[in-house]
């Protein structure tokens, strides 16, 4: 994380985040602040997880830098672009599934390039390719409701693959998923990160899933939403989760969400006991 | 991607094998499925005509102001007369000459049905048109929405001197009072259906760079079709209970028109046996939307089953 006080506007970090804020409806009475004062830098081709208790934030600033929701302070960059609009080299994954149910595998996958007019050869070429990535390019012509949950989420990759995105960001993609899937979701998430060279800006509340995969783990506070401390983890790939090393750093990372988990029920309680 | 591999090939296999099973499963029920669909709808009606002849038995129900079944079905030649009648008048056949009573029963039912159907579907297009409109452009919201949901609940018999001073006599009145009795629920519907659009969806579309016009014709759009076949479903009863007001008051003919021709003439028996054409016509339209829109909407899983465990 840089400490600098100078916007990087020449930097070309896949992410450059300053004095980056969201309150939700604000100027009126339900007004909320989810995140404030965030400052934080991407190097391309990092994988970073975002940590932190149900309503932190985290999901909030991976909108924000998906240009899906505007900053209600500081600014945003990628890749030395200030990021004002969607773009398709940020792409998003959803915790649902966010297939489109009336279109086949392959037509799901290639739907960035039908938008932008692209010949039908063209869509199938591109999309057996990122299926072929995803191991899915048998269930090309399924329909996303043949598929299992596991492969509609692999689908949802291949469809972000297909853009070729620099930046892959993903809100709690496999938090649906049953605990073996989403172990072998995990092994195959970092198969695609390092063949994409793209950054991966991962959401999670799990800890084993963030020992798991990150190379820097971004723990949060609980609202409004700051970054309490960064991790890294330099642990080499393919990794033992059962090293002490490992273990070492669960507890580390538990403990530093205890002590928001515990902020956050005891200002829920005291919201209540005022209602 | 050793590990995509160890898993392509088990996911792959099931996912071929699953949807083939059941379909094999689902092709070997269809036959009985069917019949069976048939034999309960058989059952539901016999068991409703069976409690009137009953009453009829009994002497509960007076042969003369409630004539069960058997009798206002007995004298179909007898009926069919009543059918039609404005276009012997218009060619100037008497009673007793032109179509005969089963063809006369069949212009009638097929001039109504015309009727719905063109209506149904102006309201339809026109609502789905003005609804994506007033979510597609603020100004288009704020100058027209406040008075669609004013008109919205203005009863059709309401509008029914309005479709005469504009149309007159004939075809149009009918259909006019069919669009504007729907029209305005359609439009306030399908506003609705846009709005509880899955966020994702569109979502996803906009990381993809899709501009509003693609996002609402690519996303929107079949979004709400499950929704919107099935607010038409619900709307095509209400055109048929319109469309009879209409007629009654003198388009030419009709079901509407039979059915106060039947009132007139004091005719209980003419009134059930229209109600009951009036049925089995209501009947096989909504048989076929529901066909068609298990074709359009081939994405859909049929989720009827899911109550039935309970």
């Amino acid at each position: 994380m840089s400490s600098e006080g100078a916007p990087h506007f020449s930097s070309r970090d896949a992410v450059v985040c300053r004095g980056v804020g969201k309150t939700w409806a604000a100027g009126t009475k339900r007004a909320h602040n989810a995140l404030t004062d965030i400052d934080l830098d991407v190097a391309p081709g990092e994988f970073v997880v975002f940590l932190g208790p149900s309503g932190c934030g985290k999901s909030t600033l991976l909108y924000l830098i998906a240009g899906l929701e505007d900053a209600t302070e500081g600014q945003l960059w990628s890749f030395g672009d200030l990021v004002e609009t969607p773009s398709p080299q940020r792409s998003l994954i959803f915790q649902e599934t966010s297939l489109f149910p009336w279109l086949t595998v392959w037509e799901n996958v290639s739907f960035g390039l039908s938008i932008r007019g692209a010949s039908k050869e063209e869509r199938r070429t591109v999309a057996a390719e990122a299926l072929q990535r995803v191991g899915l390019k048998a269930a090309m012509d399924k329909r996303p409701d043949e598929l299992s949950g596991g492969m509609r989420q692999r689908v949802a990759v291949a469809r972000a693959l297909a853009m070729r995105p620099k930046v892959l960001l993903m809100d709690e993609p496999f938090a649906a998923l049953d605990v073996q899937t989403r172990a072998r979701m995990q092994d195959f998430l970092l198969d695609v990160w390092r063949d994409s060279g793209a950054s991966v800006l991962f959401v999670t509340h799990h800890i084993d899933e963030a020992v798991a995969l990150a190379d820097r783990v971004v723990v949060f506070t609980s609202r409004p939403g700051r970054i309490k401390t960064i991790v890294p983890i330099d642990m080499p790939r393919p990794r033992n989760l059962f090293s002490r090393e490992a273990e070492t750093l669960r507890i580390q990372l538990t403990d530093l969400l205890r002590d928001e988990v515990d902020r956050a029920f005891a200002e829920q309680e005291a919201l209540t006991a005022t209602a | 991607m050793a590990v995509v591999a160890r898993d392509s090939e088990p996911g792959a296999a099931a996912g071929a094998s699953r949807p083939a099973a059941a379909s094999r499963l689902m092709a070997s029920m269809a036959g009985l499925d069917w019949l069976a669909k048939i034999w309960w709808t058989c059952l539901s009606i016999s068991l409703f005509a069976g409690l009137w002849e009953l009453c009829w038995a009994l002497g509960w129900a007076d042969e003369k102001l409630l004539p069960p079944p058997h009798i206002f079905l007995s004298n179909i030649a007898e009926q069919g007369r009543y059918f039609n009648t404005a276009t012997r008048w218009q060619v100037g056949q008497s009673m007793t000459e032109g179509p005969s009573a089963f063809e006369s029963v069949l212009i009638t039912g097929a001039a109504t049905t015309a009727r719905v159907f063109v209506g149904l579907i102006l309201a339809s297009v026109l609502a789905i048109g003005v609804g994506v409109l007033v979510r597609y452009y603020r100004f288009f919201d704020r100058l027209v929405l406040p008075t669609i949901t004013l008109l919205s609940p203005v009863s059709p018999i309401a509008w029914l001197p309005v479709a005469i001073f504009l149309f007159g006599i004939g075809n149009a009145p009918a259909i006019f009072m069919v669009v504007v009795a729907l029209f305005f629920h359609m439009v306030l519907a399908t506003i609705n259906q846009i709005d509880t659009v899955n966020t994702n969806l569109i979502n996803v579309a906009r990381t993809m760079g899709a501009s509003k016009a693609q996002i609402y014709a690519r996303v929107i759009v079949p979004a709400i079709l499950p929704g919107m076949l099935q607010v038409l479903r619900m709307n095509l009863f209400g055109a048929w209970m319109v469309v009879l007001v209409a007629e009654s008051t003198g388009v030419g003919y009709g079901m509407g028109q039979v059915i106060m021709l039947a009132r007139n003439t004091f005719n209980p028996s003419l009134v059930f046996f229209t109600i009951a054409v009036i049925g089995v016509l209501g009947f096989t339209f909504d048989w076929l939307l529901r066909l068609a829109q298990r074709r359009i909407l081939y994405w859909l899983p049929d989720t009827a089953e899911r109550l039935r465990v309970l």
